[in-house]
């Protein structure tokens, strides 16, 4: 049983505020780190990763401070997100000085290149991998000293699917050994499918922590805008707003459309077409005004 | 306190770099200056001593130690790579270390073997003065290798520092006010060649005595303030 403990964290650079007061505490199993480009997430990470320190606050492992404690990369391994990576060695070379610099040798490397299913290109080097295959050796030089620990920042970026299943299948698998395991990402459905337990993270915030279930609740329960154009608006809107899934409509002269706000998501994306059809009345757009995730963000932390 | 993996690590990274080149160019231009010279002029101790002094000492080494002292550990740093060591129980000042063995040993095979070469073609090492600059050079290596692995460590722009210290501070101050040459790795290596090469052959600034504690003095120092700021290097300055 391996935790990490965030304690009424900070961290600034300079004016900038990039973790603001965070407290949470990161135990066995998967735990999804969510949070918009630029929100903290890095920051956070690197801070448990002890290669940055809190300018307040404490993060600590199993009650040990992190920072400037390099015993604890017994127990954590790490799969930074730069792609930066001694290019110039195989990956199997690469993999190797990794064990090595925790006292290991090279059974425990091939054992950790073939958890990640690499050993098909562990010879060539690692300036010819993709980045998915980069991601992969990463991974296994993190996984080299079976960590109880292991810190992931975005790592199902530039993976194809297949790759990111293999990924997701590998952290499960860990984190149903009772291993720490904790990603980074800003893509909602990627962390829905892996993460029992998920911690939002917006604009250096602690916003929200939980069951996926109740954070995607949350998201999707949220008023959603509509931008619709078509060739009844007014007919169109009067239809709409019968139905209980239509909290609001706004007739914009100026942009000649419809602002429509909808109080029930799944059902409104039926009705609008359906109530099109039964009108005779053509669409000709339909945009989500506010779908950007840091809407959704910010609709989360106000909740 | 030494780590062979970092030190392979270390020695393939800076080897396999394009300016890894630079490595092989200055010694090979050096021994084609004095082979010229020798060839032109004959021997000459005295022409022997201003070729030696002149490019070895006072350019090639200094120039060779910012590439290897940097190069050991700055593109590390700066493309972030040195993570993979900072995320493994070794302790730092080891990692310091290693990484200044392994740039000595280049800037020595770099400098002091060619600079030991171009003596003997210049003089066939007449009055000890092949032997003298080798020593310099062997000298120097460790301190400037010290010098510009700490630049390395907390300098992003290691390289033009190290050039700037390496031409302006110890070629051209070096030459013009007296006494910055008292602050410099080029004299007090000077300083121990003077006493191995033959009466007058060569001349340093500084005395034996104070060359050797600041020779030992700059590079102790500076290799634990390198391993002192590599405990508290911050990764992430990128959000």
């Amino acid at each position: 049983m391996t935790t990490i403990e965030i304690d009424h964290t900070s961290r600034w650079f300079g004016n900038v505020v990039a973790v603001n007061d965070v407290s949470m505490t990161v135990g066995p199993g998967v735990t999804g780190l969510l949070g918009p480009n630029g929100a903290g997430k890095s920051t956070l990470i690197n801070m448990m990763a002890g290669f940055l320190a809190p300018s307040t606050g404490t993060v600590t492992l199993d009650g040990r401070p992190i920072w400037r404690n390099e015993a604890v990369y017994r127990e954590i391994g790490i799969v930074p997100e730069r792609e930066a990576m001694y290019d110039f060695l195989t990956g199997y070379e690469f993999v190797v000085a990794n064990a090595e610099l925790q006292g290991l040798g090279n059974a425990e490397a091939q054992k950790a290149l073939a958890t990640v299913e690499m050993e098909y290109a562990q010879d060539r080097k690692i300036s010819t991998y993709s980045k998915g295959m980069r991601q992969r050796v990463k991974m296994a030089s993190a996984l080299v000293h079976e960590p109880s620990v292991l810190l992931l920042d975005e790592p199902f970026n530039g993976m194809d699917p297949r790759q990111r299943m293999q990924l997701m299948e590998l952290l499960r698998q860990m984190g149903a050994e009772g291993r720490t395991v904790l990603f980074s990402s800003h893509i909602l459905e990627e962390v829905e499918q892996l993460a029992s337990h998920i911690e939002v993270i917006v604009a250096g915030r602690h916003a929200a922590s939980g069951d996926f279930r109740k954070i995607r609740r949350l998201m999707t329960d949220r008023p959603h805008r509509y931008l619709v154009r078509s060739s009844d608006d007014r007919a169109l809107a009067a239809a709409l707003i019968a139905d209980p899934s239509t909290a609001g409509i706004e007739v914009d002269p100026g942009e000649r459309a419809l602002r429509i706000q909808a109080v029930d998501f799944g059902r409104f994306t039926e009705l609008l077409p359906k109530v099109a059809r039964e009108h005779g009345i053509r669409l000709l757009t339909v945009s989500p005004s506010d779908e950007s995730l840091e809407s959704v963000f910010s609709y989360l932390v106000a909740a | 306190m030494y780590d062979p993996t970092v030190a392979r690590l270390t020695y393939r990274a800076l080897l396999g770099r394009r300016r890894a080149a630079i490595l092989f160019v200055l010694p090979a231009l050096l021994v084609a200056i004095a082979f010229a010279v020798r060839v032109l002029t004959g021997s000459d101790d005295q022409v022997a001593s201003d070729v030696l002094g002149g490019f070895a000492i006072a350019t090639m080494v200094p120039l060779i130690g910012v590439i290897a002292g940097t190069g050991a550990i700055g593109p590390e740093i700066d493309d972030g790579s040195i993570v993979y060591l900072l995320a493994k129980p070794v302790k730092r000042p080891t990692i310091i270390f290693t990484k200044l063995i392994v740039a000595i040993a280049v800037t020595m095979v770099f400098s002091a073997l060619p600079t030991l070469i171009a003596g003997l073609i210049l003089n066939g090492n007449g009055q000890q003065i092949a032997v003298a600059y080798t020593v310099a050079a062997l000298v120097a290596s460790i301190a400037y290798s010290a010098l510009f692995l700490l630049l390395g460590t907390v300098s992003r722009h290691a390289v033009v520092f190290g050039l700037v210290y390496a031409l302006v501070w110890e070629a051209l101050f070096g030459t013009l006010v007296p006494g910055a040459r008292t602050l410099s790795v080029q004299q007090w290596s000077l300083a121990v060649a003077e006493k191995v090469g033959g009466a007058g052959a060569i001349t340093s600034d500084v005395g034996l005595p104070t060359a050797t504690v600041l020779l030992a003095a700059v590079t102790v120092v500076a290799t634990w303030y390198a391993g002192q700021k590599l405990r508290t290097l911050k990764l992430a300055g990128e959000e």
